[in-house]
């Protein structure tokens, strides 16, 4: 669906800052999360987990369990079906362990019982005879040919025969003469750059509220980014119908991609099924860093070629990516994404997805794109510095742009990366003095957004109120623009329309919350069925002024004539028209299902001033500012705040977040107070300019603006510390201990 | 273990409730009272979700014992508004967008409620640490800031 051809269209609530619909819930406690509901009869689930990295398992034990005071059901992998699809199998096999635990707190068994202390006792008297195997945790260690195997048999063709089983796929992006590239450079650098993992950090822990009766009828309460996955998912896993499971997903307390998966769901329907009760389970926030999915950590090598001008000759990159026990696909994005921000004539990027025995990787915002994209923008900043260059006229002399052959194989449509660099260079930040021990630093950010399938109903109330049905949880207010999507394109006020997510039997599937998807392809949708819906109300009208329905046309939230033949006749208001709907042919509703795609490309700038502390290795962050095309804001708020909270993120990610394992194998780290997140002590203001260069693929030129934020800050840190330290960092997180020692080298 | 009878006032009501002693306050006040504004983000006090006051003083209540708050006097977010009157703080919240996913937010609102009984008119610094106990992942916490600095500025004007 293209952008309207209304040049310059004069958006009425489309760009206002209106008030969010669950703002009162939210800010007097009264909103239901995923662990605020109970059920009549509810009993408490709790989950025995691994305490080794990877250990075969040659007996589980629960009869001491099943005989505990209050305990009402205990289930293993054993009470799950077994899927044929690979993806569900896994899925499965990370809800409860089957045969092997692969990383330190794997789920083995879990209890349900009739108090939250009664199920904490109960999971202790479980025996597990476990036989622990070797395992690895790092990435490049678990490439080596004799690494221990954390699966067997799970590398596609395209992995080379010789290489560690832990390797199982391969990619390869690029396109023309990197030798000859190269050999026109006046100055090559090639670093190796690593990464840690890190977990979404979401306030909330997974939470759910199961029911099952043997008849394979049930419901699901829980926080998701995607009801529809959740269903899937447990249906699979289950061995029960999807059409008779009924998912509804709570207010949701933060996701960031870490929920588009299931730990707990199928886990808590299982004890649901086998004690004819309502089953209850929340993780711990221990749980939830053991067992959830943090990201990738990696291992990188980037070489780029430039002239003593700035222009890059060849640029190529070698990723490898470890996800943790299962197989992931991640380093292919962040193959894809490494070099998007640049217009090369040669370029060439390698992925390499590894397995480890740690927690199975989940998308973390952009996922794969932060880390690849820190490697080539610190290789850039190194040049530059090397070149005495200007590092933003370098990204603009090299800036990928409207005709540019990305790096990735599309050609580009229009997109913002050419104006964000601009404005950055305008903006006073750029040039604003520094202090010793302080330096500044900048980097390009890039996604590629994501369309998807979508349902959306909208209803015209006879009241002449809007009703607005869509399918995806709202994490960041997108409940706001969705209903000032459906006000705009209607020409009614923005409190005439609500907004609400549907559980998965009430409206068509829709995919996770993920991709900036949603305010792009729901907002799609939306205003589609709001066309739909006009459609039919200049229908009824044209029935009832006696003319055609091409004669009618909608203004405004108002049917007028229109054209030579239409006659003279008072304009009829929504309100007036959905009055009288039972008597033109019933009640008028709009509805549109699509998979969309046009999601529209997404650049920023992030441009930041950091002090480092010579004596501690501690770095402070002076000054932040973030650029960013938006395509169309729908709600300007909303987009800071992506552009904030996806800063912060990054800061985090860059100087302190970090998953540490012991030479056990096992995490050290799984609290808020080891595993430390930005405070608001951390970080000053975080100023945001928003531009807007519409996506020719939507109507109002909407792109999604939530993943990119967090692409930008990792390398734009790096390069500040780095001028600030006088050493290139290459390692992160730039912990204090970390930026010491390499100071001090 | 026998459970043991709790005598307190919860936001000026009078509340009876029976819990064990190993029970924490947020535990009683979620799933023996039905007051599930206060939310668990980690339960070691690291994250601040649970934030309460105890006779005045901003504590997280997974690190209070139900049984400590008898005789006492506890505030959560239920009783933050007066009837419909949404107390400053909550709606410059809603005015402002600083809340995105809201799980932070009542630990928040009560902590900031907590400083401008305090300090009526902090410097930014001054709120940032206090608020630096109370864990948010979605705002980078700047709208958060500028909402609070604009309560102050109309609770001095009130």
């Amino acid at each position: 669906m293209a952008l309207d051809h209304q040049a310059k269209r004069d958006f009425k609530v489309v760009g206002t800052r209106v008030a969010r619909p669950d703002g009162i819930d939210k800010v007097t406690g009264k909103a239901a999360y995923g662990a605020d509901i109970t059920a009549p009869g509810m009993l408490f689930g709790r989950i025995l987990r691994s305490p080794h990295a990877h250990a075969r398992i040659k007996s589980i034990d629960v009869s001491e369990a099943a005989k505990a005071p209050g305990v009402k059901a205990v289930v293993t992998s054993a009470d799950l079906a077994s899927p044929d699809d690979e993806y569900y199998a896994d899925i499965r096999d990370n809800c409860l362990a089957r045969e092997k635990v692969l990383y330190d707190g794997h789920a083995v068994a879990a209890v349900a019982a009739t108090s939250k202390a009664a199920a904490k006792a109960a999971i202790r008297l479980i025996k597990v005879d476990y036989e622990i195997l070797p395992h690895v945790t790092d990435v490049d260690e678990a490439m080596k040919p004799d690494a221990p195997v954390v699966q067997e048999g799970r590398a596609l063709e395209n992995v080379p025969a010789g290489m560690s089983q832990n390797v199982t796929s391969h990619f390869e992006f690029g396109h023309g003469d990197l030798d000859a590239g190269f050999a026109k450079a006046d100055k090559i650098i090639e670093r190796t750059f690593k990464t840690a993992a890190t977990h979404q950090g979401y306030i909330e822990p997974q939470a759910c509220m199961a029911s099952l009766g043997t008849d394979g009828r049930g419901e699901v309460w829980c926080c998701t980014q995607g009801q529809y996955m959740v269903r899937a998912n447990c249906a699979e896993v289950l061995g029960i119908e999807a059409s008779q499971l009924r998912v509804i997903s709570s207010e949701i307390g933060g996701g960031f991609g870490g929920k588009t998966t299931t730990f707990i769901e199928p886990v808590a329907l299982a004890l649901s099924r086998k004690s004819g009760k309502p089953v209850k389970i929340v993780m711990t926030r221990e749980e939830v860093l053991r067992a959830t999915g943090p990201t990738v950590s990696t291992s990188m090598d980037i070489k780029i070629g430039m002239t003593n001008e700035g222009r890059i000759t060849a640029a190529r990159g070698e990723l490898r990516y470890q996800g943790g026990a299962f197989p992931c696909g991640t380093v292919e994005f962040g193959a894809q994404a490494a070099f998007a921000a640049y217009d090369l004539e040669a370029v060439q990027t390698l992925g390499w997805n590894v397995m480890t025995n740690r927690p199975k990787e989940i998308a973390y915002r952009a996922p794969g794109a932060p880390t690849s994209i820190y490697a080539v923008e610190s290789v850039v900043d190194e040049l530059c510095q090397e070149l005495g260059l200007d590092p933003l006229d370098v990204r603009l002399l090299n800036a990928a742009r409207k005709g540019t052959l990305s790096a990735y194989g599309p050609t580009f449509n229009e997109i913002g990366l050419v104006a964000t660099l601009e404005a950055a260079k305008a903006h006073p930040h750029y040039n604003a003095p520094l202090g010793p021990n302080q330096g500044r630093g900048l980097s390009c950010g890039f996604w590629f957004n994501f369309g998807g399938n979508t349902c959306v109903s909208l209803n015209i109330n006879d009241d002449g109120t809007i009703g607005v049905v869509e399918g995806n949880p709202d994490i960041g207010g997108s409940r706001a623009s969705i209903s000032m999507m459906a006000a705009e394109e209607l020409g009614v006020p923005y409190d005439k329309v609500r907004t609400v997510i549907a559980d998965t039997t009430s409206l068509g599937f829709n995919d996770v919350t993920d991709g900036s998807r949603v305010t792009f392809a729901v907002g799609l949708a939306t205003i589609k069925a709001a066309r739909a819906a006009i459609q039919e109300m200049c229908k009824r009208v044209a029935k009832i002024w006696g003319i055609d329905e091409d004669a009618v046309l909608w203004e405004d939230g108002f049917a007028k004539p229109s054209g030579p033949n239409a006659g003279t006749h008072p304009p009829m208001s929504l309100a007036e028209i959905a009055a009288i709907a039972g008597n033109t042919g019933g009640p008028i509703a709009g509805h549109h299902e699509v998979n969309a795609d046009g999601a529209g490309v997404s650049f920023g700038v992030h441009l930041v001033d950091t002090e480092v502390d010579p004596e501690t290795g501690a770095t402070k962050i002076l000054r932040y500012t973030i650029f960013q095309d938006a395509g169309k804001a729908v709600h300007p708020d909303y987009v800071e705040g992506q552009m904030q909270g996806g800063a912060v993120q990054g800061i985090g990610w860059a100087l302190n977040e970090e998953y540490i394992y012991g030479e056990d194998g096992r995490l050290q780290n799984a609290g808020f107070l080891d595993y430390r997140i930005p405070v608001a002590s951390d970080l000053p203001s975080i100023e945001t300019v928003i531009l807007e260069i519409p996506n020719p693929g939507h109507p109002y030129g909407v792109r999604g603006v939530g993943e990119t934020p967090i692409v930008p800050p990792l390398a734009a840190i790096s390069n500040a510390v780095s001028r600030a330290a006088g050493v290139r960092m290459t390692e992160l997180p730039m912990s204090p201990p970390r930026l010491l020692k390499a100071m001090s080298a | 273990m026998k459970m043991i009878p709790v005598e307190t006032t919860i936001n000026g009501d009078r509340t009876e409730f029976l819990c064990n002693s190993d029970e924490s306050l947020l535990d009683v006040l979620r799933d023996r009272l039905g007051l599930t504004g206060a939310k668990e983000g980690c339960g070691t006090g690291d994250c601040g979700a649970c934030s309460v006051t105890l006779n005045g003083r901003l504590v997280c209540s997974c690190l209070v014992l139900g049984v400590e708050v008898d005789g006492a006097e506890v505030e959560t977010i239920e009783g933050m508004a007066d009837g419909e009157m949404l107390h400053p703080l909550q709606r410059i919240f809603i005015e402002e967008a600083a809340l995105q996913c809201g799980i932070c937010t009542p630990g928040i609102l009560i902590a900031a409620k907590s400083l401008l009984e305090k300090n009526p008119d902090p410097t930014d610094t001054e709120v940032r640490y206090w608020l630096a106990g109370n864990l948010c992942r979605c705002t980078g916490y700047d709208k958060i800031i500028k909402a609070v600095q604009k309560a102050a500025a109309e609770m001095r004007a009130a």
